[in-house]
């Protein structure tokens, strides 16, 4: 029963822990990656705080609503911040063991992020202007493409652990770490790194810092919000990278995730965090200084790509079970 | 080599050599084609040498180093030389665009599987474990064949049919005789070699390489 409750106690506080971690760390996450690629062009940058600063100051800003706009807008960013907050309270980032560690399945956690980017492309047709349909249109198209790709990517990852409970196949993979260099765990892992990019609106796909209406679609879907809409919206599109980056690292790079119920453990899995994600951030600014964005159309190749990737992860996976 | 680290090997190097396949149905630039055959014929022979590490045999060894020298270097660079001399050529024109070549290329994966499966039942060894990878790499090249105009594509596409047949015959027989892999190497280099001469011969007298405009007979 003692057992039971702190276990209990354990649970909501790495649920928590998580929760905080994210909120502030991930817009520094987005910080630091602007500030790379800023040293890597030449130019000082602003400080790697600068994103925090942002959403702090949109937060205490007036509201101004779209005329003939409805309930849709003011909703939609709500929707997807408790949407990343629940998909980040149970998914494991810090531990295996957060809240509803055994519902956390991995399918929970992809439409969870799912009905985040739904909500958001339904608030950029409400206002009826161009630009919100357009973008959200192509958003849309995008996350359509990816839905194939991810998926049988994670069904390869499932294959692969006999579960689709994330926190578990973790545990399975730390057990036995010969998984991680099976040809099926990279293929998947390229697989998912491609949707990811393309789901975050990172550089060969979206480029998160152009407002030029030819190539927008992240910034056209959320044209229409001001004020502390603008600031939810933001900070819950830098939680929803952080999650998918620490997934990817905890998926690929298990190590350093705690998994007794021990402070301490607990407390170098918050560090081991932190680091595997900026390696990764690391990573995609670096890509985004050498590469230039895709053309809208040579996108489809680039998911198609993926989606074939994670069939062959499969078909490995089956094969050499 | 202990049993774990040689079955990683093998996996992922024979994975390897679908995964160039898929790449150079990818990439539209013939220039970076000749460059995926050549890490293809690169992987091939990592195939071969490991399973020579694995079964001490000496024949094999030699096969794996022969394989390196026509498939990962002399036949690519052949090819490079051809892709340099016509640069109006440097992009392939697919007959059928990427998006739909990459989904047919899943569902060759899948058929490859499907059909392999009673192979591997037969004797299932780790290498035969990986004989749809092979097969599905015979596909892509047929599909790679049957749907690009230009010349240097198709021959990329029959050295990938041949890649493939390599990989089946390796992870199938554990090693063919040395006469065997040596004649069939020789052959290959003789197809580029000659393809080589025709597609010089086409490009003077035609100016051009495009497949489908060869429709009419001329003096």
């Amino acid at each position: 029963m003692i057992l039971a409750a702190t276990s209990l106690v354990y649970s909501i506080g790495t649920s928590l822990l998580q929760l905080v971690l994210l909120t502030l760390g991930a817009p520094v996450l987005l910080g630091v990656m602007d500030k790379l690629r800023a040293r890597a062009e030449g130019r000082r940058g602003a400080s790697v705080l600068q994103p925090l600063r942002d959403i702090r100051k949109l937060m205490s800003k007036q509201r101004l609503r779209a005329h003939f706009s409805s309930a849709v807008l003011p909703v939609a960013p709500i929707v997807l911040l408790v949407a990343t907050v629940v998909a980040i309270a149970i998914a494991p980032l810090a531990s295996t063991q957060p809240l509803l560690a055994p519902s956390a399945d991995i399918y929970v956690i992809v439409y969870l992020l799912l009905t985040g980017s739904i909500a958001l492309a339904l608030a950029g047709l409400d206002a009826g202007t161009a630009f919100g349909g357009m973008g959200s249109s192509r958003a849309m198209t995008i996350s359509a493409l990816a839905e194939p790709a991810l998926l049988v990517a994670v069904l390869a990852l499932s294959i692969q652990a006999g579960t689709s409970n994330v926190p578990t196949i973790i545990s399975r993979t730390l057990a036995n770490p010969t998984m991680l260099s099976s040809p099926t765990r990279l293929l998947a892992l390229v697989a998912i790194l491609i949707v990811v990019i393309a789901e975050t609106g990172r550089i060969p796909v979206d480029n998160p810092s152009t407002h030029l209406e030819l190539t927008m679609i992240h910034e056209a879907m959320i044209l229409e919000y001001s004020g502390a809409d603008l600031g939810l919206v933001s900070i819950a599109s830098a939680m929803r990278l952080g999650l998918l980056f620490a997934l990817v690292a905890n998926l690929f790079v298990p190590w350093g995730i705690a998994t007794d119920t021990s402070i301490g453990g607990l407390a170098m899995g918050v560090v081991w965090l932190a680091v595997k994600t900026s390696v990764i951030g690391v990573g995609v600014s670096f890509m985004e200084v050498h590469r230039a964005k895709l053309r809208l159309f040579r996108v489809p190749e680039l998911l198609a790509g993926g989606f074939v990737l994670s069939i062959l992860a499969v078909v490995t996976g089956l094969v050499t079970r | 080599m202990n049993s774990s680290s040689y079955i990683a090997a093998l996996e992922i190097s024979g994975g390897a050599v679908l995964v160039f396949a898929l790449l150079t149905l990818w990439r539209r630039d013939v220039k970076a084609n000749v460059r995926m055959l050549r890490l293809q014929g690169v992987s091939l022979a990592c195939v071969a040498g490991v399973l020579a590490l694995h079964q001490h045999d000496l024949g094999l060894a030699v096969t794996a180093v022969l394989v390196l020298s026509v498939k990962g270097f002399v036949a690519p660079e052949l090819l490079h030389r051809v892709v340099r001399r016509d640069p109006r050529s440097r992009e392939t024109a697919p007959l059928v665009n990427v998006p739909a070549s990459l989904v047919t290329a899943a569902a060759l994966i899948v058929i490859s599987y499907a059909v392999s499966t009673k192979i591997i039942a037969l004797a299932p060894s780790p290498p035969t474990r990986l004989v749809p990878i092979g097969v599905a790499t015979i596909l892509v090249g047929y599909f790679m064949l049957v749907t690009r105009r230009r010349a240097v594509s198709q021959i990329i596409g029959l050295l990938l049919v041949d890649n493939g047949i390599a990989l089946v015959t390796f992870l199938l027989t554990a090693g063919v005789p040395l006469i065997v892999e040596l004649g069939a190497s020789l052959d290959v280099l003789l197809v580029v070699v000659v393809l080589q001469v025709l597609l010089a011969n086409m490009r003077e007298r035609l100016g051009t390489t495009d497949l489908d405009q060869l429709r009419e007979l001329r003096d």
